[in-house]
């Protein structure tokens, strides 16, 4: 079996670092918003095939549903026409969805909630271009407010989505987060208003053809609802990657658990965040270092992608691709999958290790906790705060020869990513955003500490900046 | 040989006195700080007589040399009045006698508002500081809309060599009295070369009274001069009566001009005595220049802190993503003034600040404004909608020249109480908008803000500040950090003489 691996690998040989360093400024350079690479910086070039894609079987429905799944909540946006405000940036998200297609996937995740609320009608522009049994859509019920836990404002939700996604039955739906404020929360949304029921007849009635759940946060829930006896789930949506298969941070549980309880009840597992909103697409050097020993072509996002992908039951892996280059380096990295080997999986625990013997502040970027009322850019701090250790940079070590420049480095970015009125220092300790948060990052206290730390680099009392 | 040592001078004084109120980053304010602090009026204020006396002793010396390099105001109007050369006819100048009476109506009105402290007149008078709005209100802003675009492309470069920083009219009525000075003395550079300095400039009328006494002078040779009017002509002082053969001393900047132009060897910068000639002196020549009308008082249009202040209302969130409008924060109506930290007390800077804005400019926190009011015109106060004075940061008591902001240490600093602050319970959002808030209690440098339960029954509930006035310094970061807008729920209220805690 080995051997056989190692011819897949020769594939990448011709595949050359050819423009190698094009696609990463290109990335860099294409759309000021959003700043942030959500996905890796591809540095992968070459032909993407159309017609090799993995596809995997979902059991219940029998549908075939390719292993890249197109995560719908970081749709790219742009400014109005008459300069109020940003709108979902259509013209990039057709492309992107149309490319997707052509290339074999066939798997679209949104939400009611996502990109302010705007991505399944952006999805549904896209998608409703193309014929219907090309894709599949999943959609959820995001009754997350208290105000929509009523029967009939969570109604509102499930029909607006048909209408928004322009479709009269929706492929995959989902209770949304299930987990998030514990077995309460679940209950008012889903028992006490009699909405299960509704769903679970609306997918005898064909209109969902397969019904499922996402799940961050208290596993009594998740445990509750794969025990329900009378309901087959056809399946279910967890975040895995591999830093979270033993070591999963927050309200999340180790994800060895929750994909085993999974092949237990046969339900296939949809795959939420391979990349840890991003982070495992940027490891720095030494963390990357084990991995390119094995495959010095390999992207950290490369082999994140390949690690979500190969145990069997998973049905298909969801990226929130922005930028084409990574759409592409994803479609090849599924087309055909590659999986793991015995030795991969080594050294992606050497990694593992390193990367979590770094500082690093959990966040996704899933946006969930925004918009912050007291207009905190809560993501944007994080993101800043996680880059600069990435790139080992923190000015932390005052006797440091390069303290000095990494100081500055450290302020002056902080003010170009974050204006300053949205940093941590206005966070008022509300704490309306902590429930919101599926990594359960304790974003008051995470601000009071980045804003400390801040201050102590002003404090410095260095001339050039203040 | 001398004229070009004299405008090499000028230039090397001119711009980096000018760099003083551009550069933000400090820099320059380490290097030739003290080229704001060798002027003569801000010296004098600051009581800095070694100064004095060596720019008296300069004068002693060689005439009025201080008006041709060391002031800004002075080789800006040579600057035009160059410019103006080139485009005007050659040998535009001419003698004129010297208007002595209003020379000394100003100085005298000069010395009697500044020790009386009236503020408005002395400070629009004095010619440095006249520079000094000119080159905060007009030049600065070039200069950092440069640096922000600098700024801009290292972004995108990935360089961090260059940060951009806010650029805002501090004061409008400051900004139109900075224009006016440039107008009123750029034009009257351009038609007649130094008239300002000679007719209005106190320092220019103290410092020719000193220069008649001065050892080296330009003195013409009768016995060599052929009375051909050319060194009058290109006398931009008008100070050559070629005529008599004399020269008004007393106006003369010791620019040099003359003694390059002259053809036939009759003029030298020398200590030989001039030949003695009476000097008809009765012709006045009534060119009184009208003191730029200063603007009516202007009142600064505050509306009440109880004014309807719109709650940013903590609304449930249905999606995610996009960032909440922030309202931009509004000047608190303060009884006080809050002024900068070594300012020792209102009287204090009052009596010692000649407005030159160098402060203002230098202020990293964007705190320094121009105060609007009458009785403090032009000079600065603390206001702390952008920002807050931060303990770290000494730079307006560094940068003045004047002895108005006293130099004080970060540890003086951190004791040193300039305001109060006081909270406005109806604009707190723990009351309106029922949620939990720490901002002031925890960016309180000196712990005076202390959370007490918003309901005595329920001593687990809500929290609100209360401050302890006795701790409280003043710095304003609980009310620059307060999530209250546009007026925050609390505010720093100045006090009249600042004390150590």
């Amino acid at each position: 079996m080995e051997d056989k691996k190692k011819k897949n690998i020769n594939r990448r040989d011709f595949l050359k670092v050819l423009g190698a360093g094009t696609v990463v400024s290109a990335a860099a350079l294409a759309g000021c918003k959003p700043k942030k690479q959500f996905a890796s910086a591809g540095n992968l070039t070459g032909e993407v095939p159309t017609d090799k894609m993995t596809y995997r079987v979902n059991p219940h429905s029998g549908d075939s549903v390719s292993l890249l799944g197109y995560g719908c909540m970081r749709w790219p946006l742009r400014q109005r026409a008459d300069g109020r405000g940003d709108e979902v940036d259509q013209d990039t998200v057709n492309e992107l969805v149309d490319y997707a297609i052509a290339h074999g996937v066939n798997y679209f995740d949104t939400s009611p909630a996502y990109v302010r609320g705007w991505s399944e009608s952006a999805t549904g522009i896209a998608l409703s271009r193309h014929p219907r049994e090309k894709y599949f859509i999943a959609t959820k019920m995001s009754n997350f407010a208290e105000q929509t836990w009523s029967r009939q404002a969570s109604l509102d939700i499930y029909y607006k989505s048909m209408r928004e996604l322009q479709v009269d039955y929706i492929d995959y739906y989902l209770l949304h987060g299930i987990g998030m404020n514990g077995m309460e929360a679940f209950n008012g949304r889903f028992i006490d208003n009699g909405i299960l029921d509704f769903l679970l007849k609306e997918r005898e009635a064909g209109r969902i053809r397969n019904l499922g759940f996402s799940y961050h946060g208290d596993i009594a829930v998740y445990d509750h609802l794969l025990a329900m006896e009378d309901i087959q789930w056809d399946f279910a949506q967890i975040q895995l990657n591999y830093i979270d298969l033993e070591h999963a941070t927050g309200r999340n549980t180790n994800a060895e658990y929750l994909y085993d309880e999974l092949v237990k009840k046969n339900v296939p597992a949809v795959i939420m965040e391979p990349l840890l909103g991003g982070r495992l697409g940027r490891l720095n050097t030494v963390a990357q270092a084990p991995l390119r020993q094995l495959r010095p072509e390999d992207t950290p996002a490369t082999w994140a992608f390949r690690y979500a992908g190969t145990p069997e039951k998973v049905l298909t892996v969801l990226s929130g691709m922005v930028y084409m280059e990574h759409l592409q380096e994803n479609v090849r990295t599924y087309s055909p999958l590659d999986p793991l080997t015995e030795q991969e999986y080594r050294a992606l625990e050497e990694t593992t290790e390193i990367f979590l013997n770094n500082d690093f502040i959990p966040c996704t970027e899933c946006q969930y906790c925004m918009p912050c009322p007291y207009g905190i850019n809560i993501p944007g701090i994080f993101s800043h705060y996680n880059r600069v250790l990435n790139e080992r940079r923190m000015p932390e070590d005052k006797t440091d020869s390069e303290y000095r420049k990494n100081r500055r480095r450290y302020l002056i970015g902080y003010d170009r990513s974050v204006p300053k009125l949205r940093q941590a220092n206005h966070c008022i300790s509300c704490g309306i955003c902590k429930s919101e948060c599926p990594q359960r990052i304790p974003i008051p206290a995470e601000m009071e500490r980045i804003d400390k730390f801040v201050e102590n680099l002003k404090n410095e009392n260095v001339t050039e900046i203040g | 040989m001398l004229r070009k040592l004299r405008v090499i001078l000028a230039i090397v004084f001119f711009v980096l006195i000018t760099l003083l109120f551009l550069d933000f980053t400090g820099i320059t304010h380490k290097l030739f700080g003290w080229m704001a602090k060798i002027q003569l009026i801000p010296a004098f204020l600051a009581m800095n007589f070694l100064v004095v006396g060596a720019l008296v002793v300069l004068t002693l010396l060689f005439g009025r040399i201080y008006c041709s390099v060391i002031c800004p105001l002075g080789v800006l109007q040579d600057a035009v009045s160059w410019t103006a050369g080139k485009f005007r006819k050659k040998n535009r100048f001419s003698y004129s006698p010297a208007i002595s009476w209003l020379r000394y109506a100003v100085l005298a009105l000069f010395v009697i508002t500044l020790v009386s402290g009236v503020t408005y007149i002395f400070t629009l008078i004095e010619p440095y500081s006249a520079y000094g709005r000119i080159a905060s209100n007009l030049f600065a802003p070039l200069y950092q809309w440069g640096n922000n675009l600098l700024a801009f492309f290292a972004e995108r470069a990935d360089s961090y060599a260059f940060y951009s920083v806010d650029v805002w009219i501090k004061s409008g009525i400051t900004f139109v009295v900075a224009i006016v000075t440039f107008l009123i003395i750029g034009y009257l550079a351009w038609s007649n070369g130094r008239t300002y300095c000679n007719t209005v400039c106190p320092v220019g009328t103290l410092l020719g009274f000193i220069s008649k006494f001065s050892l080296l002078k330009p003195v013409l040779d009768p016995e060599k001069c052929t009375k051909c009017s050319l060194c009058s002509r290109n006398c931009k002082a008008s100070c050559i009566d070629y005529k008599n053969y004399s020269i008004d001393y007393s106006r003369c900047v010791a620019c040099m001009n003359c003694l390059d132009k002259c053809r036939f060897d009759a003029l030298h910068y020398t200590v030989k005595r001039p030949v003695k000639k009476a000097v008809d002196d009765t012709s006045v020549e009534n060119k009184s220049v009208g003191e730029n009308g200063m603007s009516r008082r202007g009142f600064l249009s505050v509306i009440g802190i109880f004014a309807l202040t719109h709650a940013v209302k903590a609304q449930h969130k249905v999606a995610d993503g996009g960032l909440a409008v922030i309202e931009d924060k509004k000047i608190p109506n303060r009884e006080t003034p809050v002024t900068p930290p070594g300012s020792v007390s209102a009287r204090h800077i009052k009596n010692h600040c000649t407005a030159c804005q160098l402060c203002v400019s230098a202020c990293p926190n964007n705190i320094l404004r121009p105060s609007q009011k009458l009785e403090t015109f032009m000079q600065p106060e603390i206001s702390f909608e952008r920002g807050y004075c931060r303990p770290e940061c000494t730079r307006c008591s560094e940068v003045c020249p004047n002895g108005a902001i006293k130099r004080i240490t970060k540890e003086d600093k951190s004791s040193l109480q300039i305001g109060r602050a006081v909270w406005i319970k109806d604009n707190c959002v723990v009351i309106r908008d029922n949620v939990t808030c720490t901002a002031c209690e925890r960016h309180c440098p000196t712990g005076a803000i202390e959370l007490v339960p918003r309901d005595p029954e329920n001593p687990r509930g809500l929290k609100i500040p209360v401050v302890d006035t006795e701790l409280c310094i003043g710095c304003g970061a609980c009310e620059n950090l307060c999530p209250a807008r546009p007026f925050s729920a609390i505010y720093v209220e100045g006090i009249t003489r600042h004390r150590t805690i």
